[in-house]
C-alpha cells in the first residue's frame, strides 16, 4: 500500500452499499441511514464472515445430495432409470454429444465446487488477516459473482425434460430429489458470495470492522 | 468530488468522463462507474423490445415433441406447474422467479424510471426502486435458462422429433435486449439525478 492510499473508513467515510455514496459516520449514533437512498449504513457488511461462513457450509452439505441421489426419473416401456448429473453427463459424452456433456459437467459439478473452494479461500485469507495478493484474491471474487448462476443449467434442464416428456404408455420422466438440492446449491452459494465483503481482503486483520 | 471504491473502500477522486469512458479504482481495478452516451433513449428502446419479446416468450410455447403424430409443447409457465405438480413446489418457485418473475420486474422497473425520464421527468420513488433494481438483477437468469433447454432438446432429439417453438427464438433476442439494457441503465447516472433531486428540497 502506498502512502497515498487512503481508505474511506480510515476517514470515517462509510460508502452506502445501496447506491455506492459516501457519508461521514458519526460516532455513537446507531443505524445511521444513507441520506441519498436511505439504505442502513455499514462500514463492512454486518457480521460478514460468519453469514459467508453459514450459507457456504450449507452450500457444501447440499452439495452432497445434489450429486448422489437421483435428478430424475425416467419410465418407459423399457423400464424405469434413475439418473444423477454425472451419469447424465456420462449418457451425453457416449452419445456423441461430447461438447454439451462438457458444458453441462462444468456448469453443474466444476462450478459449484470450485465457487464453494474459492470461497473457503478468501474466508480463510481474511481470518488469517493476509494482506498480499489482495488484487488477485479480489479477482477472484469478482470471477465468484459472475460465474454464480450458471449452476441453475441442470435445474432447467430438469423442468423442461418433465415438462416435455409427458407420453403416457412410450415414456414419462419425473424430476428427483437432486435438483431440489441443486437449486439449493445454486441459491446457498450465491448468498454465500454476496455476504462476503471484499474489502476485507485488502486490511489487515486488526483493521476489521466486523 | 471524492468516492470511495466498493470493493476495496480505497478513497479517491471522481474523474470527470469522455463520452463512453470508464472510471476504474485506482488499486483494484474494479468499475466505479460509466459514462453511457444517449443512455437514456437507448435503454428505452432495448427495453421496450425486451418487453414485447418476454410477452412472446411467456405465451408461445419453447418447445415442442413429436411422437407419433402428437404434438406435446409447453410453455414457460406449463413447465413450471408440470414441476409443481410433481411435488416440487421449491423448484418450480425457484425457476419461476429467476425466469419469469424477476426478468418481468426487471424490464417493468427499467420502463418506469426510463419512460419518464425521456420526457424530462422524474420517475416518484426512484431512490427506492433503483435499489430494487440493483438486489433483483444477480437472479436473473435467462441466460442459464436458454442454455438449459438447448441441452434438454440435444437429450431429446434421440428420443423423438423435436419442433423448437416460437418462444425460443424470442429467448434468444431477449437475452441479447435484455443484457443490452442493462449495460445501458446508468445506475451512476440515475444516482446522482437523486442527488439533484434531493439538493432541490
Amino acid at each position: 500500500m502506498s502512502d497515498s492510499d487512503v481508505t474511506a473508513s480510515q476517514m470515517g467515510l462509510c460508502v452506502c452499499h445501496g447506491c455506492g455514496g459516501l457519508s461521514e459516520l458519526l460516532p455513537g449514533i446507531h443505524e445511521m441511514r444513507c441520506r441519498r437512498c436511505g439504505a442502513a449504513l455499514h462500514l463492512r457488511k454486518p457480521n460478514s464472515i460468519a453469514r459467508t461462513w453459514a450459507y457456504l457450509i450449507a452450500a457444501y452439505i447440499m452439495y452432497v445430495p445434489a450429486n448422489v441421489l437421483p435428478i430424475m426419473h425416467t419410465g418407459s416401456m423399457f423400464g424405469a432409470q434413475s439418473d444423477t448429473i454425472m451419469s447424465g453427463v456420462a449418457y451425453l459424452w457416449h452419445s456423441g454429444s461430447w461438447h454439451l456433456a462438457l458444458v453441462v459437467f462444468i456448469a453443474s459439478v466444476l462450478v459449484p465446487l470450485v465457487k464453494m473452494l474459492c470461497l473457503t479461500l478468501l474466508l480463510i485469507s481474511v481470518q488469517r488477516g493476509w494482506t498480499e495478493r489482495a488484487l488477485e484474491r479480489t479477482k477472484l471474487y469478482r470471477i465468484l459473482e459472475f460465474i454464480g448462476p450458471w449452476s441453475m443449467l441442470d435445474v432447467y434442464v430438469v423442468t423442461i425434460l418433465v415438462a416435455l416428456v409427458q407420453l403416457k404408455s412410450l415414456a414419462t420422466i419425473q424430476p428427483g430429489p437432486a435438483a431440489a438440492a441443486f437449486g439449493a446449491v445454486v441459491v446457498l452459494t450465491m448468498f454465500a458470495a454476496m455476504a462476503f465483503d471484499p474489502r476485507l481482503l485488502w486490511e489487515p486483520k486488526e483493521a476489521h470492522h466486523v | 468530488m471524492l468516492t470511495a471504491c466498493h470493493e476495496c473502500d480505497l478513497l479517491q477522486r471522481e474523474p470527470i468522463l469522455p463520452p463512453g469512458g470508464v472510471a476504474c479504482c485506482r488499486r483494484c481495478n474494479a468499475v466505479l462507474y460509466r459514462d453511457i452516451p444517449d443512455s437514456i433513449d437507448r435503454g428505452l428502446a432495448y427495453a421496450l423490445g425486451a418487453a414485447i419479446l418476454f410477452i412472446v416468450a411467456n405465451i408461445f410455447p419453447i418447445v415442442g415433441l413429436e411422437v407419433q403424430g402428437t404434438l406435446n409443447a409447453t410453455s414457460l409457465y406449463g413447465a413450471v406447474e408440470k414441476i409443481w405438480d410433481n411435488d416440487m413446489k421449491g423448484v418450480a418457485a425457484l425457476v419461476f422467479a429467476t425466469t419469469i418473475l424477476i426478468p418481468a420486474v426487471e424490464i417493468s422497473l427499467m420502463l418506469y424510471v426510463l419512460l419518464p425520464l425521456k420526457f424530462g421527468r422524474l420517475p416518484g420513488e426512484l431512490a427506492s426502486i433503483l435499489r430494487i433494481v440493483q438486489s433483483v438483477r444477480p437472479w436473473s437468469m435467462t441466460q442459464v435458462f436458454i442454455l438449459g433447454v438447448l441441452v434438454a432438446l440435444v437429450k431429446l432429439a434421440h428420443l423423438a422429433h423435436v419442433v423448437p417453438g416460437v418462444a425460443l427464438w424470442a429467448f434468444g433476442g431477449l437475452i441479447v435486449l435484455l443484457t443490452a439494457a442493462g449495460s445501458t441503465f446508468n445506475m451512476h447516472e440515475m444516482w446522482n439525478l437523486v442527488t439533484e433531486k434531493n439538493e432541490r428540497f
